[in-house]
């Protein structure tokens, strides 16, 4: 890894121990470097410095909610907004805790786009009309309720690194 | 009344409307131009009958929701009875 300008260049064996961590981040140090043909001091110092430049900025833990029998609803919550109040808006939003991710898009009107989860359909609309519907600046909203799940990546991909 | 409890339409699960009512004057106004949708959609959740029960606080206007709602009615003739029935009310017993 180097670091221009502020910066940060990977290099082939840090992109290989990235994409081995996305997968399994308790692996050993060792495991890491015999998958990778390098000694584990090696694979230790690259993870080190990774860590210290905010590279890897956590390790987290990925539950399967419906093994715990939980089936949620997730939607994806586009609202249209007054483009004053927007910033607020996604600002309260993020806040609350079943609201995954806030994005806010600045196409023909500026919309802020949350995803949403709730334990059924009838709590997701409460939390909609009761939280996101009076919140001052909000036009309109448009809810798509996710039926499948086709793809997710929790990680940005080592093919963009 | 606070925004809180305006009464907000919306054509389904989480679909808002962008319109809302903060009294039973402008619930009036918005029945007779809102998609007739989102009528449906709240009278037969009950949505109707329950604020203007606890938040307007009109019982007998409140009863007469939940009797349209037992007739089943759609589209048109839906909007002409709840607005007309609200109507009423209004001129019977506004003070």
């Amino acid at each position: 890894m180097k670091i221009r300008s502020g910066k940060v260049f990977l290099d082939d064996l840090d992109k290989k121990i990235l994409e081995i961590l996305r997968d399994n981040a308790r692996l050993t140090y060792t495991a890491i470097g015999e998958k990778l043909g390098v000694a584990h001091s090696t694979v230790y110092e690259r993870i080190r410095r990774l860590e210290e430049n905010g590279v890897i900025k956590r390790y987290t833990t990925v539950i399967d909610v419906e093994k715990l029998g939980f089936k949620p609803t997730v939607a994806m919550v586009t609202i249209h907004t007054d483009p004053k109040e927007s910033e607020n808006i996604a600002r309260k939003l993020a806040k609350k805790r079943n609201v995954l991710e806030v994005l806010i898009s600045l196409s023909e009107e500026l919309l802020v786009i949350a995803r949403v989860i709730a334990e059924d359909q009838e709590k997701l609309h409460s939390f909609i009309a009761n939280y996101v519907a009076p919140l001052p600046g909000v036009l309109r909203i448009r809810t798509s309720i996710i039926t499948r799940k086709i793809k997710e990546l929790d990680y940005v991909s080592s093919s963009i690194i | 009344m606070s925004k809180e409890k305006a009464f907000y339409f919306f054509t389904s699960i989480g679909n808002y409307t962008g319109e809302k009512a903060q009294s039973l004057e402008e619930f009036l106004e918005k029945v007779k131009q809102i998609d007739v949708k989102s009528l449906e959609f709240h009278l037969y959740r009950g949505d109707f009958e329950r604020w203007i029960r606890e938040v307007l606080g009109i019982k007998e206007l409140a009863e007469k929701m939940d009797e349209i709602q037992k007739l089943n009615l759609k589209g048109e003739t839906l909007r002409t009875l709840i607005y007309e029935t609200g109507s009423r009310y209004l001129k019977n017993y506004r003070v």
